[in-house]
């Protein structure tokens, strides 16, 4: 990071425009609702850590003595729906794509102001039904609810576990509405769509997973909760019903669901490569079209959550297939993302770090995705540690270092104050260790046979478990300390630059923090998206010499 | 908060360049929405055309007992109603405005209609037990089926299934009770644009708000389309 | 080619190795691909660090030779292991047709094995070496999923249906059955021992149980108990189909379809006999969801199937200490 001597910040902006807690609670602005999200899911991930550091207390012995079986089955259930759905699914999108997609593209605001102010209602008040589930005993079923253990032989808090689930799914598509409309019809006067920032492409691939994929999620869990409150339903075998079903339609949204967690972080990656390189994306059109293929591929291969639900070996084969398809267009961003640092300027800071972690932890996540794909070994390894290593690389490994490359990324931007790089780095790097030690090893447990959700194990696992719940505790320690300097940096760090890592974008021409209608006047972009340097000056310069 | 921009039309929000991107935006947005909507639907088609076809006779059987009369007489509601609606967004976008109000509430009125003939219909399966729950109070039952767990040699050969039956009402409980709730929402929407009106919000400048709302209304309505031969027609070659 | 991975459980089928050589290609392949990655990715971090705090470097744009080339050759790859994987799972889940069979039935928290000369187990399985034995599950609550891990087979248990999957067991020994999918308080406890025993010793280890007679025997007894007989005679004067002969064959049904008469199909025109009626009989049966156990069922099951071998007129109970092999559908 440039340490610049002495910056003003501008007299007014987003953050003192108005004060008190009604203008906060109140406010359409993107950035101060990106804040409010901010907040709730940093609560929501430390809650949901809570219940892992639980989960990972419990597994270092093999006889089940810290916590009753009951209870362990209730904390990974609690962690699982915490992480996913109260912090994975709105963390990138709705805290950094609600303060950037309007500045990146030139905008005063979304399109909808209002409803995105909503959307935040909407998950607090999903959140609150959660953290009441958890205050009632909480739910024992797993994040994946499936019947008819859910209808019938749970006596979790399903019911209000599932509305939680419900009505958090609607913020998530309020949200990805809002991004559409605002990504369709706002751009600034010459912004054209190849001209975008790779993160907006991204956030448009998640948007349209979200409107798409959230309201089957969200009939599935009320055609559950009818049947658990009637005692009747669809997925009781008893009655000619199909427990399948609930697995079909639960996987068609989860499945793409793991998309909307993961496409966001790709966004950020390709913003910090190529800013912190200072090159354009290498295959610029390849990487955003890999979004959206993404995407579309997404929606086709849930059933290979099912390779051994006693689904037909054909849909098997063919769910195997079209898996392949969607590794191909990951497996081309990690490459251009690569050949982007070719020839460029390479910054080490803790953005960048973040970034090159992401592709090492993804190229392993994605990678363990291919053996899952593969048949025959998948039903080996399907619902054993080997799934929850690899999800884990994708999700915590992939998403959470997205997400805090983005927040170190932005936080100029966003607070308008500098961190210590020092610390930042330190963290990254314990991040980064205690990941590998608490995830790797599971890889291993899940190839020789330890299955999930497993309260109790047989003691040759015994060495393993305990190397992972040691890296927990590094990891959990590699959280912590990004909260201490942030927050103590928006009261002592140094005012930041509009622009202090030098990058490209429309929301580096703002000042830091930017004013509550974002841009002293409406931006007119003459430039591609990535031009270093003065783009409206190499702008002219182009110009010159073609004319 | 909106201090340095100057707005040019009073429906017109500080964040958008002109009336024309906000009209723009708006109708985007419903559309998107819509499609979740579509999605929303599709969970619950799905599951009806699984059941269906793994059990034709049980939901032939089941929907032959539903009150085909009413169901029609609903849907030529909801149609009047999608008509009343259109007429209304015309008036909004020529700016008149007591005919405006008056289509509204003729909408309103129509829609309240359907509600009253579909309540009257639930009260009917609740009399006949033919609700699907399994309360210690309620039971759901199925007449001209043996009683359960007995089994009886030489019954009838129309006797089916009275587990899948009940699999038909709870979807035809689902699917008609989130159309029905979808309804009840259209009409607070109406309620507020009778309320926007009077007041001379409309004019044929901005009228964005009576057109979406024409949108959502006939989405509903057309849902219901699907939904009237689908449950009450599907029995009909039995007769 | 057969590979062990130094953390690989036992190789105890057929499978094993399979399974084994398929996930160290990947992990080959996964270790070349990062490694090459990751030294790019180390070597231009080196030497296209920045050098000054304003460096703009010269901008490259895209290459389609190379797009097509990084799309194309993993594209390839994924399809080899695509077909390769696919290859082991269609065998897994297509029993062959000398399998022996046994029976499970799952529940909240153990698994109840079913032998077809009548041995009981719970939790424990004994199967002999070196023979194909093809496992038939069911439950009585929720899904379950049946995992050895030595084996390298698992399937899931689901309520309402028979599911089957098949091994070989290739060398003796204890090895750890669980259950995989999540299923209650008691999930870490629902586990047990697959015992891969000599076929001599096996052959003592079923002489030594089997008090009640054998599976298809208890199903006989049933199906005189709850009255099947009086309407499924076996001189076809009775009012249902009869039943000798039936097993594996296929049935056409009243509304012109065809059915193979399997497991999946007896246990179906048991608890919901209009389901799929034989063309030319009324849908007269009633039905008994909620009074025969899933157990129960099994033994009828395997009565029938122990009938199927034999023309109709001849019935009987197959000698138990040779299990029936199942019949195959005459090719037609």
């Amino acid at each position: 990071m440039e340490t610049v001597a002495e910056i003003t910040p501008p007299r007014t902006h987003y953050l003192n425009a108005t004060y008190g807690v009604k203008s906060w609670l109140l406010t359409t602005d993107h950035k101060r609702i990106a804040l409010l999200y901010l907040a709730s899911v940093t609560f929501f991930f430390f809650l949901g850590g809570l219940f892992a550091a639980g989960i990972r207390i419990e597994l270092l012995t093999p006889q089940g003595d810290f916590v009753q079986a009951e209870t362990y089955n209730r904390m990974f259930t609690m962690h699982g729906v915490v992480m996913i759905f109260l912090f994975l699914i709105p963390a990138i999108p709705a805290v950094l794509g609600n303060f950037l997609v309007p500045l990146m593209i030139g905008a005063r605001d979304l399109a909808f102001p209002r409803i995105n102010l909503l959307s935040w209602y909407i998950y607090t008040v999903g959140a609150l039904f959660a953290v009441l589930a958890i205050l009632f005993g909480g739910v024992d079923t797993g994040w994946t609810f499936y019947t008819p253990y859910s209808s019938t032989y749970s006596n979790g808090n399903v019911i209000l576990t599932g509305l939680g689930v419900f009505v958090v799914g609607f913020s998530s598509i309020l949200t990805g509405l809002n991004f559409i409309v605002t990504i369709h019809t706002m751009r600034a006067p010459g912004l054209t769509w190849f001209r975008l920032p790779l993160f907006i492409w991204a956030h448009y691939a998640t948007s349209l997973i979200m409107i798409l994929g959230t309201p089957v999620i969200a009939v599935t869990i009320l055609l559950l909760a009818l049947e658990r409150l009637a005692h009747v339903g669809i997925f009781d075998p008893a009655l000619g019903g199909d427990p399948v079903l609930f697995q079909h339609l639960f996987w068609f949204y989860s499945h793409p669901a793991v998309y909307i967690m993961v496409l966001p972080a790709m966004g950020v990656i390709s913003e910090l490569i190529a800013n912190m390189s200072r090159k354009r994306i290498f295959g610029y059109k390849f990487v955003a079209f890999a979004s959206l293929a993404i995407a579309a591929f997404g929606f086709l291969v849930w059933g290979h959550h099912m390779f051994v639900s006693t689904q037909s070996v054909y849909a098997g084969m063919v769910f195997s297939f079209l898996s392949y398809a969607v590794a191909i267009p990951s497996a081309v961003k990690v490459f251009n993302w690569t050949a982007t640092l070719y020839k460029g300027s390479i910054s080490y800071d803790t953005p960048m770090l973040y970034a090159f972690g992401f592709i090492g932890f993804f190229i392993i996540g994605g990678m363990t995705g291919l053996f899952l794909a593969a048949l025959g070994v998948d039903v080996h390894v399907h619902d054993t540690y080997f799934v929850v290593a690899h999800f884990h690389y994708i999700m915590v490994g992939g998403t959470i270092m997205g997400y805090l490359g983005g927040l170190h990324y932005w936080w100029p931007k966003i607070t308008g104050r500098l961190y210590s790089e020092a610390w930042a780095r330190f963290a990254a790097l314990v991040i980064f260790v205690g990941f590998n030690l608490t995830f790797f090893p599971q890889f291993l447990l899940g190839y020789m046979g330890m299955p999930r959700r497993y309260y109790a194990y047989p003691p040759e696992f015994q060495v393993l478990n305990v190397m992972s719940s040691a890296g927990a505790s590094i990891l959990g320690v590699g959280y912590l300390i990004p909260v201490i300097y942030l927050i103590w940096s928006m009261r002592y760090g140094p005012h930041a630059p509009a622009n202090p890592w030098g990058a490209a974008g429309l929301e580096w021409r703002t000042s830091s923090p930017p004013p509550t209608l974002n841009f002293e006047q409406v931006p007119v972009v003459t430039w591609e998206a990535y031009e270093f340097g003065d783009p409206s000056e190499n702008a002219e310069s182009r110009m010159e010499n073609r004319g | 908060m909106a201090e340095s921009h100057i707005t040019t039309h009073a429906g017109l929000a500080h964040h958008f360049d002109d009336i024309e991107q906000q009209r723009e935006a708006g109708t985007l947005g419903m559309w998107a929405f819509l499609v979740t909507e579509v999605m929303f639907f599709g969970g619950l088609f799905l599951a009806y055309i699984l059941y269906r076809s793994k059990y034709p006779v049980e939901f032939a059987v089941a929907s032959n007992s539903l009150n085909v009369t009413m169901g029609f007489i609903n849907t030529l509601v909801l149609i009047c109603s999608s008509l009343t609606m259109a007429l209304a967004v015309y008036c909004s976008q020529i700016g008149k405005r007591r005919p405006l109000i008056v289509f509204l509430l003729l909408t309103m009125a129509l829609g309240t209609t359907f509600l009253v003939i579909k309540g009257v219909e639930y009260h009917e399966k609740f009399v006949e037990h033919h609700i699907p729950v399994r309360f210690p109070t309620y039971e759901f039952k199925w007449e001209g089926h043996a009683t359960e767990g007995v089994p009886v040699h030489g019954e009838s050969s129309a006797s089916v299934d009275s587990g899948r039956i009940e699999m038909f009402f709870f979807i035809y409980f689902a699917m008609t009770g989130v159309h029905a709730l979808h309804m009840i929402i259209g009409l607070g929407i109406l309620t507020t644009l009778v309320l926007m009106a009077r007041r001379g919000r409309f004019t044929p400048e901005y009228h964005s708000p009576v057109e979406l709302s024409g949108l959502y209304w006939h989405f509903v309505d057309i849902v219901w389309i699907f939904l009237f031969p689908l449950l009450y027609l599907v029995g009909a070659h039995l007769h | 080619m057969q590979v062990s991975m130094p953390f690989s459980p036992d190789q105890a089928s057929s499978y094993s190795g399979q399974v084994d050589s398929l996930f160290a290609f990947l992990c080959v392949l996964t270790i070349l691909f990062g490694t090459v990655i990751t030294l790019l990715i180390i070597y231009f971090a080196i030497k296209y660090r920045r050098r000054h705090k304003d460096e703009i470097p010269g901008q490259v744009e895209g290459s389609m030779k190379l797009e097509v080339l990084w799309s194309v050759i993993p594209f390839l790859i994924a399809m080899g292991i695509f077909v390769w994987g696919a290859n082991i799972y269609y065998t897994m889940y297509h029993a062959p047709s000398e399998a022996l069979d046994i029976y499970v039935v799952a529940k909240q928290w153990m698994w109840k094995f079913q032998h077809l000369d009548g041995q009981r187990e719970i939790n424990e399985l004994h199967v002999p070496l070196g023979r194909k034995v093809k496992i038939t599950m069911t439950t009585e609550d929720v899904i379950h999923s049946f995992y050895v891990p030595a084996f390298r087979i698992k399937l899931d248990v689901v309520p309402g249906k028979y599911s089957t999957v098949w091994f070989e067991a290739t060398k003796p020994g204890r090895y750890h059955l669980f259950c995989a999918e999540y299923c209650g308080t008691g999930h870490s406890r629902m586990i047990g021992w697959v015992e891969v025993m000599e076929a001599s010793e096996y052959q003592a280890w079923l002489a030594g149980g089997a008090a009640e007679g054998s599976l298809a025997s208890s199903g006989e007894k049933l199906f005189q108990q709850f009255a099947c007989i009086t309407c499924h005679r076996s001189d076809g004067q009775g009012r249902g189909p009869v039943l000798q002969g039936l097993f594996g064959k296929e049935v056409p049904l009243q509304n012109g379809g065809k059915v193979i008469a399997d497991e999946s199909y007896i246990r179906e025109s048991i608890l919901s006999p209009r389901a799929k009626v034989v063309a030319g009989f009324q849908p007269i049966m009633p039905t008994f969801q909620g009074q025969v156990s899933e157990e129960q069922l099994l033994q009828i099951v395997a009565y029938i199937k122990s009938i199927g071998a034999k023309a109709p007129g001849e019935a009987g109970v197959s000698n138990p200490n040779a299990p029936a092999p199942a019949m195959k559908p005459p090719s037609q």
